[in-house]
């Protein structure tokens, strides 16, 4: 598994720098394709509606959910070579951000979401800063540890449903409005999320930060030779993403109107992962086309057979053998416009 | 000699268990210096400039630059104090075009980096930082190209320009030349027969005919011990120096 990923991880580096490689899914070709995406998620609503099928939308709302979860972990793992094994437990930091403070009367949205993005940045610094001392299958399992700690501590936190977890009597509110009453309205919020999290991202990367960020993931000690201390760089953006994928939790609490544990399982990070490598690791549109693979992939192989886990271990090893850069490396060589 | 030396040494080690590749090693670069470290494989001399660059801890002794002691500085703070090293093996960002390898070495002695939305490739002052490096070593004709297609001079050219680009006022070259064909070997000695006149340069190399012709004094570095110091001359003649490592090819 670590050599499939370096070997990705090399295959998308520098992808961002003028002269590299112009797959579909680089350069202006991720922000194009990133684009017909979120054209055709904001075209969904009325065509759910016109085919009566409103499931759609709630279906499309979750994946957008996961989608910003997985731009968050593609900032970590696919920018800052960092191979984050409890990424989930951000999510579920956001999440039960909500969830508690619901339960003590706070009901509203931007204040849940303060609070989820402090705590999450907190727990991200925290853990970041431990587990950036080490690296390789190190920074793995400490990472996995972590998740796992903050799971079990969820799980005995009993009274907020420890492992039953905890329904929600009610969406939040914005500013005492009941914007997400209607899936409609959490559908468009989440698309709006997510539209900013992809072109902030994608600055993001572009910036000063962003090219330490990515030299850092070619070679930490040319990096150090030129004055930088990669940890400050890698930290911070470790603590970003926690952030964002708390942003996500938020979402995800108010889209199911329950909270578990089960959101900070290491299953969840490991799907995570599986979603920014399906789509092709530091390619940011390759995040968000993972995570809309991933999600349908296993609707519709729950539906063939009850055995879909299979299928679907199947369909990965295939594209970690066949195609290097995930989804958006297929499409480029497709296009034809990749030179290798 | 009246000026202080710009990089001083003085009785450093490190041992790896009773191995001992560093052993009391002192000497001084003059500013404007070129100062060759010659010696035999294995004598040490890469460990030396990892100690020397930050990259190793020392054992004991001090290295002190510029008038401080930086002997308990990691690398990227001694690179920011004008002490910047290139590789022995290639270590340039291969995703990266030319270009970016020098204006990443200029973006961090220029500003913070901690800059989070302006495309860091549009910065003109750092590219145009960045090419002035470029032409030193005239790779200012494959700016935009990405580093990893470069040949294999190229590619040495390149490790000293993002040497250049941090802002240096000492080199500490790890054999510049490695692999090298004839015609690259020749592009190289002119390039730093150029940087002589504005850097102080450390030369870590085995390629004797351009040790001679480029340094200014030569150390001779043996089983972690510096054997001699001198001027090209001195060392040629030094009687140790030929038993020890020019003995067989000098005879001949």
């Amino acid at each position: 598994m670590s050599a499939g990923l370096s070997e990705a991880a090399f295959d998308t580096a520098g992808r961002v720098g003028p002269g590299r490689r112009a797959g579909l899914f680089a350069g202006g070709g991720a922000t194009l394709a990133a684009g017909l995406i979120f054209l055709a998620l904001a075209l969904l609503p009325p065509v759910a509606t016109l085919i009566d099928d409103p499931f759609l939308v709630v279906t499309a709302t979750r994946i957008m959910i996961f989608a910003i979860a997985a731009l968050s972990l593609d900032l970590v793992l696919g920018y800052g070579a960092m191979v984050s094994f409890g990424h989930a437990a951000f999510l579920g930091i956001g999440a039960y951000a909500v969830a508690i403070l619901a339960a003590n009367g706070i009901d509203d949205l931007f204040l849940q979401a303060v609070a989820a993005i402090l705590a999450a940045a907190l727990f991200a610094f925290v853990t970041g800063a431990i587990s950036l001392r080490t690296k390789g299958v190190y920074f793995i399992m400490i990472t996995l540890a972590f998740g796992q700690m903050a799971y079990f501590f969820m799980v005995s936190l009993s009274a907020y449903g420890g492992d039953d977890g905890i329904t929600l009597d009610a969406r939040s509110t914005l500013f005492g409005l009941p914007v997400l009453a209607g899936d409609l309205g959490l559908f468009y919020l989440v698309l709006a999320v997510l539209v900013v999290a992809f072109a902030g991202l994608r600055a993001l990367t572009l910036s000063r930060f962003g090219r330490v960020l990515r030299g850092t993931r070619e070679n930490p000690v040319r990096m150090q030779a030129i004055g930088f201390a990669p940890f400050r760089y890698q930290l911070t953006a470790y603590v970003i993403a926690g952030a964002l994928a708390g942003v996500a939790g938020v979402l995800l609490a108010n889209q199911a109107e329950f909270v578990s544990p089960a959101y900070m399982s290491w299953q969840r990070s490991g799907e995570l992962i599986v979603m920014v490598v399906l789509g092709g690791m530091g390619t940011l549109a390759g995040a968000i086309g993972g995570a809309i693979a991933f999600m349908l992939l296993e609707d519709w192989l729950a539906l063939a057979s009850e055995h879909w886990k299979l299928g679907l271990g199947l369909l990965l090893v295939l594209l970690v053998l066949f195609s290097r850069g995930g989804i958006a490396g297929a499409i480029g060589r497709l296009a034809g416009r990749s030179e290798a | 000699m009246t000026a202080p030396p710009l990089l001083s040494v003085r009785g450093l080690n490190k041992a790896y268990g009773a191995l001992r590749v560093t052993d009391d090693v002192s000497f001084d670069v003059a500013e404007g210096e070129l100062h060759a470290i010659i010696g035999p494989n294995g004598a040490g001399k890469t460990t030396l400039i990892h100690q020397l660059s930050g990259r190793l801890a020392s054992d004991g002794g001090t290295v002190r630059f510029a008038g401080s002691d930086v002997t308990r500085l990691s690398m990227e703070e001694r690179v920011r104090r004008g002490l910047a090293r290139s590789f022995q093996i290639t270590s340039i960002l291969d995703g990266f075009t030319v270009l970016e390898n020098a204006a990443l070495a200029v973006q961090a002695r220029s500003g913070s980096s901690f800059r989070f939305f302006r495309p860091a490739a549009r910065e003109t002052r750092l590219n145009e930082a960045a090419m002035a490096a470029l032409a030193q070593v005239k790779l200012d004709d494959r700016a935009h190209r990405r580093a990893g297609s470069l040949s294999h001079g190229e590619k040495r050219q390149l490790e000293i320009a993002v040497a250049l680009a941090t802002g240096a006022r000492l080199l500490l070259l790890d054999e510049p030349l490695a692999g090298t064909g004839h015609e690259e070997t020749a592009v190289l000695v002119d390039l730093m027969q150029a940087l002589k006149e504005t850097h102080t340069i450390v030369l870590i190399e085995h390629d004797m005919d351009a040790v001679f012709a480029l340094a200014d004094r030569v150390s001779v570095l043996v089983y972690g011990r510096l054997i001699a110091t001198g001027t090209p001359a001195d060392v040629r003649s030094n009687r140790e120096v030929r038993a020890a490592y020019l003995g067989e090819e000098e005879a001949a």
